[in-house]
């Protein structure tokens, strides 16, 4: 949390003489100038925004007031720490790198590493947070129907894409806490993913059931692939879209139990590879985190389906075959999800459909290792980015708890209820917090993933989603 | 081919339970005649007011994940008022009662009386007062 220049510099003791006082006049006048300027350039820079946007105008004065408040006296404290730097530096020495002082009349410099959003879907608006300090900076709106809205960031982490249920497709500048573009890209859709090289937003659809590709500079369409599997059936609604290593993004087909493989190298011309009666209706899907293998969950039956992309040409191959052993499978009141995070180490923990358990998987020989009796049907199951500890929420009825299993014991280390409709968790990059959407709270929570103490609670509209900028190096976030 | 099938599946069980409701219903009017003045008629299933928000918080958070907040559809078909049009309201709260089975629509009997279901049926046709 501290600022870089706040690490302070031992003061060499010297005899008082007439240079030195000079030196610290200079100084002085210096740093007095310097912030004089950047004060006058801030409020040029918010007379301007105001000016520019009126759509947003009102988040964006928002924004300005939270994310410069406190930058703008970091940004003193690191100039007149850097001109006494710069006093006590023997004459000659190249000086402070350019772009610490700020007198251009933009906003004062900030990274976008400890940033993220939340969505909040009843409201179709977006908190924009920092992990830092673990603070709101800002309420973003206008973005649509955000039911089970998600969210990839572009590779400088400047720019969230945003999926909403409604087709939407919106880039937003965490920067400048503002939307930037947004079109309606189909009538109805559940995710979508950033190619390898940043440039192509893909986005999985349900009606028209397919996938779409934009150039994410523009959001200009560049390819249509529509899921039509059968010619007599309509298109299928496309589901657990990931991208993969070479310029690829991989999503199943729910209505067609097909597994797809895009290659969008010439986005004009997309190559697609299917892989047909992979199971029935698979629901969600998985990339690893090196990109080699795509799991797919099964709704329709027990099992899930594995496609090696190193060696596609061996086919896709069932997992875990009948891991309900036969028994009626309990009723599921929320679709489970898959993500990359499930693996941890060489194994991967994904939920059971219609089973209160973990399935816990080993990654070189694709066989169940252990499962995990937990509290309900589980929805996330997240691993900590250390691996060492898997969180767990819960589908209706058990949606207000989360349980957090020791992933080397493979045993239930800890309960929290954080309250009623726990939506979603998301983990700080390094994993020493975890923040959880609680809905029917309008409350967002972190907690500390080492002691399970509570360290932060903020307001939030019926907060689902939360996704923070790290996403934008990994692959299959 | 598969969803045609299913739709027929789907509407021939809600046929069965639209019947057996239908008799049962016929059989409580029946009794009910006896018992109450004619006047009553039909009358909306009562439901404390407290309730009714909790069911539309349910409708609308818990339903609306899979159809849409909005209930406009996503993994499940849209619900508005006009893409029910025609499905009777017995037909209706037996899927939300019983569920679709083969699809992903669950039994939500474990929460819900048969009267919420009916309530919620109304609800989504826009026949509650």
């Amino acid at each position: 949390m501290a600022g870089p220049g706040t690490e302070g510099r031992k003061s060499v003791k010297r005899p008082p003489s007439p240079v030195l006082s000079l030196i610290w006049s200079v100084t002085f006048l210096l740093t007095l100038t310097l912030s004089l300027i950047v004060s006058l350039a801030q409020a040029q820079a918010q007379t301007q925004a105001q000016a520019q946007t009126q759509v947003q105008a009102e988040p964006l004065v928002q924004t300005q007031n939270l994310i410069e408040a406190q930058p703008q006296a970091q940004n003193q404290d690191l100039t007149s720490a850097q001109a006494s730097k710069d006093a006590d530096r023997p004459e000659g020495t190249p000086s402070a790198p350019p772009g610490i002082v700020n007198t251009s009349p933009c906003p004062p410099l900030r990274g976008t590493g400890d940033l993220g959003i939340i969505v909040e879907r009843a409201t179709g608006s977006l908190l924009l947070i920092e992990t830092s300090g673990n603070s709101v900076l800002a309420r973003i709106e206008g973005l649509g129907d955000l039911s089970h809205a998600s969210a990839v960031f572009s590779r400088d982490g400047r720019y969230a894409y945003v999926f909403g249920r409604d087709g939407g497709l919106t880039q937003v500048d965490l920067l400048e806490a503002r939307v930037v573009n947004r079109v309606i890209q189909s009538g109805n859709a559940i995710g979508g993913a950033i190619s390898q090289n940043g440039r192509l937003i893909a986005v999985a659809n349900y009606e028209p059931g397919g996938v779409r590709v934009f150039d994410a500079a523009t959001l200009e369409q560049l390819a249509d692939i529509p899921a039509l599997y059968a010619p007599d059936k309509p298109a299928s609604k496309a589901v657990g879209l990931v991208d993969a290593p070479g310029q690829r993004f991989v999503f199943s087909l729910w209505d067609g139990g097909e597994i797809w493989v895009a290659d969008l190298s010439d986005p004009a011309k997309p190559q697609v590879s299917r892989f047909k009666d992979i199971g029935k209706q698979p629901y969600d899907d998985l990339i690893t985190p090196d990109g080699r293998y795509y799991l797919a969950g099964l709704f329709g039956e027990d099992g899930l389906a594995l496609l090696d992309l190193w060696h596609p040409e061996r086919g896709v191959k069932r997992v875990l075959p009948g891991y309900g052993r036969g028994e009626q499978p309990l009723p599921v009141y929320k679709m489970p999800h898959l993500e990359g995070w499930a693996v941890a180490g060489r194994r991967v923990f994904v939920p059971a459909i219609g089973r209160h358990e973990v399935l816990v998987i080993d990654l070189d020989t694709w066989t169940e290792v252990g499962r995990i009796p937990v509290a309900g049907q589980p929805i996330f199951v997240m691993a900590r980015p250390d691996g060492r500890q898997i969180w767990v929420n819960f589908a209706l009825p058990d949606n207000d708890r989360v349980q957090v299993i020791d992933a080397e014991r493979l045993a239930i280390v800890q309960e929290l209820r954080p309250g009623k409709a726990v939506l979603h968790m998301e983990f700080e990059p390094r994993g020493e917090e975890v923040w959880l959407s609680v809905r029917d709270e309008d409350r967002v929570e972190v907690y500390d993933t080492q002691t399970f103490a509570r360290v932060a609670s903020l307001p939030a509209s019926k907060p689902s989603g939360i996704f923070l900028t790290d996403r934008a190096h990994r692959t299959g976030l | 081919m598969y969803r045609m099938l299913n739709g027929l599946l789907g509407w021939m069980v809600g046929a069965v339970v639209v019947f057996a409701l239908f008799s049962a219903a016929s059989l409580a009017a029946l009794t009910a005649l006896a018992a109450v003045p004619p006047e009553r008629g039909e009358t909306p299933p009562a439901i404390a007011p407290d309730r009714a928000v909790a069911l539309r918080h349910l409708l609308i958070q818990d339903c609306g994940s899979c159809h849409g907040l909005t209930l406009g559809g996503g993994l499940g078909p849209p619900l508005h008022r006009q893409s029910l049009a025609d499905k009777p309201v017995p037909y209706l709260a037996a899927v939300i009662l019983h569920g679709r089975p083969g699809t992903a629509m669950p039994p939500w009997s474990a929460f819900l009386t048969a009267t919420e279901g009916e309530w919620l049926a109304l609800e989504l046709k826009g026949e509650n007062p």
